[in-house]
């Protein structure tokens, strides 16, 4: 490893005016990756946080047929809504996570006084809640579609529009989180504000198992699904940076 | 105090020309509104002929297709003041998106309630699941977001900004949100039953829309701009412009 | 110790500072360059963390402007950032992660990679030998308060914002942290901060802003 040829004792010298020519700098990249590892790192040390949402989906799941009867055929009628807007709903129950920490220790502002665009700091951040709260979901939605009796190809459809849904809620949802940050009992405003934005999500993805189950090609909403989650991830990181400095004037 | 008050001018120029000016506008506009939206029900109600198909019932359409227009045409309006403000840092501009959003949830609240009316008569059902009306809905919580992220922040400053940022995230969303539920709808429903589908025009019946839309028009720029007096004076408690001495 | 020449500056002009409708401050006037401190002083409540957030670029001003070397720091900003180093009131340590780690991570939020040997030695410098692999949430606030300031020692910026640095500090560790100031001003580096606590720093260039008051009184 190169050391810098600086000493760190108080008689260091400051490259005060210099561009710096050690070679101990970190390109973006690495520095942006250093954010989504320190994101995960954090959050697997609050394994229990992580972990709630995730038996809240199941739980949630489970309400459904309780609330209607087990009949089969009823079940697997209702199982892409049910499953979908119980993603959904756990994906937003998770969202405060996503800034609300980090704007309570400070670690928020430095972020937003790092040489790195607050833009892609942001997306870092969506990505690492995406990473534990999203993809969990994605890997075990499919065995709660087989308690709603589910085929095996609504199962695949229903992972795959999961995979690409759940980015997309997790980056519409951080401008609902951005929005709130510091604000008292955030946790119904942020599902007010962010829910009529789910919507398109919601439609396509539980359109496209819904197609499957009516012998359709499942494409056409998939591809829609893929659109707005393209539009998500080019505006969201966008509304939510904004809204993150307007939060900490 | 002469000190605050230089400050003041320099942020709030434009209200102090505003004001006035907007106090001047007012009582025109709304006795126009009185007046075209009088008109306008009484081409509704006894000048328009009966519809073949729809009997008398039809009639609320004269409200309920311009409400809907304006509920979305305010929503953009607004969302265009939340733009100008974030640019230009205008409090004026903040100060219009905030008074346009109560009566553009008027009017959404008025289609939807309008378009139920109209439903339960035609096709029995109180709430039909149609693309025009399911979409209106939503735009009924955009609106009641932007109110509650207003009423939950506290710094007035950051409120203003932060609404802003909503309302335009919500206008981008509006035309996905729009196209989304048409698409859900036609794969659920067909094209069965569809409020849409407005008798064909008679003339009379496009001038009495046009005299209503005009009407809520006025009737729009009269009471928002009330509310921009209103917050204003609020706004400024320490401007000592309206002390009477 | 090695002096190196910049010509950074940093020009206030005529800033307003408002919190709701409550006036803070106005005419705020001064002009900052290498080797110099300033003491920004005021009683609680009177506007000086805002003024140090517009400085850092967190805040925005009410009205007047803020330039570096000639530039608006609102046009320049991440331009601007680079060359701050701002230590507020809230700590940037997250409770989770470890003395070195939450280190390492401020360090590479300025683009800069260390060491673990170079983290321990910058908790060295502040007299922090324990405790480095524990979750922070184990040390005491003082304990804590050194972990955000080792930074001083490895990050590289010309411009050091501290709002009340020294809150939380023992007798041992506030003099190590006095030294710190001392030789990064002597090196060419500026300073702007708040203290309650009542001293004088050996510097040539060192001046103090009372907010009440807003008079820049060049001390020496």
């Amino acid at each position: 490893m190169i050391e810098a040829n600086q000493n760190t004792t108080s008689g260091s010298t400051h490259l005060l005016g210099e561009k710096s020519t050690v070679t101990n700098s970190m390109s973006a990249y690495s520095v942006l990756l250093e954010i989504l590892k320190r994101d995960i790192r954090v959050a697997l040390r609050r394994q229990s946080d992580v972990a709630a949402v995730f038996f809240f989906f199941i739980i949630a799941a489970s309400l459904f047929p309780l609330g209607s009867g087990a009949d089969p055929k009823l079940l697997s009628a209702m199982a892409p809504s049910v499953l979908w807007v119980t993603a959904l709903l756990s994906c937003m129950l998770s969202l405060s996570r996503i800034f609300a920490s980090d704007y309570a220790d400070g670690t928020l502002e430095q972020m937003l006084l790092s040489n790195q665009p607050t833009v892609l700091i942001v997306l870092m951040k969506i990505l690492a809640h995406w990473i534990l709260s999203g993809l969990p979901l994605v890997l075990v939605a499919p065995l709660i579609g087989l308690q709603f009796n589910l085929s095996n190809e609504q199962l695949q459809v229903l992972a795959i529009s999961l995979l690409m849904g759940t980015l997309a809620l997790s980056l519409i949802g951080s401008i609902g989180a951005a929005l709130t940050l510091g604000i008292r009992s955030t946790g119904v405003l942020i599902a007010i504000l962010v829910l009529p934005l789910y919507i398109p999500v919601l439609v396509f993805g539980a359109g496209a198992v819904n197609a499957v189950s009516i012998g359709m090609s499942p494409n056409g909403a998939l591809s829609l699904l893929g659109a707005v989650l393209a539009l998500a991830l080019v505006f969201s990181p966008l509304a939510s940076a904004a809204a993150l400095r307007i939060a900490l004037e | 105090m002469e000190k605050k008050l230089d400050i003041n001018w320099f942020k709030y120029a434009s209200p102090k020309t505003f004001y006035p000016l907007a106090g001047k506008i007012i009582p025109w506009c709304a006795i126009g509104a009185a007046i075209l939206i009088a008109y306008g029900l009484y081409i509704g109600l006894f000048v328009a002929p009966t519809d073949f198909q729809q009997g008398e019932g039809y009639r609320i359409i004269f409200v309920h297709v311009p409400s809907a227009w304006f509920s979305m045409f305010l929503y953009l309006i607004m969302a265009f003041y939340a733009s100008m403000g974030l640019v230009f840092n205008a409090k004026l501009s903040y100060m219009m998106a905030t008074a346009i959003a109560p009566t553009g949830a008027m009017f959404t609240f008025v289609a939807l309630v309008t378009g139920s009316l109209w439903g339960k008569p035609m096709w029995g059902a109180w709430w039909v699941w149609d693309a025009r009306l399911t979409s209106e809905l939503i735009l009924l919580f955009l609106y009641i977001g932007y109110f509650s992220l207003q009423a939950a922040i506290d710094d007035k400053n950051r409120a203003d900004k932060a609404s802003a940022v909503l309302a335009l995230v919500g206008a981008i969303n509006v035309p996905i949100i729009y196209f989304s539920v048409k698409w859900w709808n036609t794969l659920h429903q067909g094209s069965s039953v569809s409020l849409t589908k407005a008798p064909a025009m008679a003339a009379v019946m496009l001038e009495g829309m046009l005299v209503m839309a005009i009407g809520f028009w006025l009737y729009s720029i009269a009471i928002i701009l009330m509310r921009v007096r209103c917050d204003i004076l609020e706004r400024d408690s320490k401007l000592q412009m309206f002390k009477k001495d | 110790m090695v002096f190196i020449a910049n010509n950074h500056v940093l020009k206030v002009d005529n800033l307003v500072g408002v919190r709701g409708d409550r006036l803070l401050f106005e005419n705020i006037n001064f002009e900052l360059d290498q080797a110099s401190v300033l003491y920004l002083q005021g009683e609680n409540g009177a506007g000086k963390t805002t003024l140090l957030r517009m400085l850092s670029g967190l805040s925005k001003p009410y009205a007047g402007n803020i330039s570096w070397c000639g530039e608006n720091i609102d046009n320049l900003a991440e331009e601007y950032y680079k060359n701050v180093l701002y230590i507020g009131h809230l700590s940037g340590i997250n409770e989770d992660l470890t003395a070195l780690e939450n280190l390492q991570f401020s360090i590479a939020l300025s683009g800069k990679r260390v060491t673990k040997k170079q983290t321990a030695d910058a908790f060295g410098n502040l007299g922090l030998f324990k405790g480095l692999n524990l979750p922070t949430r184990m040390l005491s606030q003082g304990q804590k308060r050194r972990v955000a300031l080792a930074r001083l020692w490895l990050q590289d910026a010309p411009l050091w914002i501290l709002d009340e640095p020294f809150t939380a500090l023992d007798v041992s560790a506030t003099e190590l942290l006095k030294e710190k100031i001392e030789a990064f001003a002597r090196d060419g580096g500026m300073v702007i901060m708040t203290t309650h606590q009542e001293f004088t720093l050996n510097i040539p260039k060192f001046s103090q802003l009372r907010l009440d008051k807003n008079v820049i009184k060049k001390v020496a």
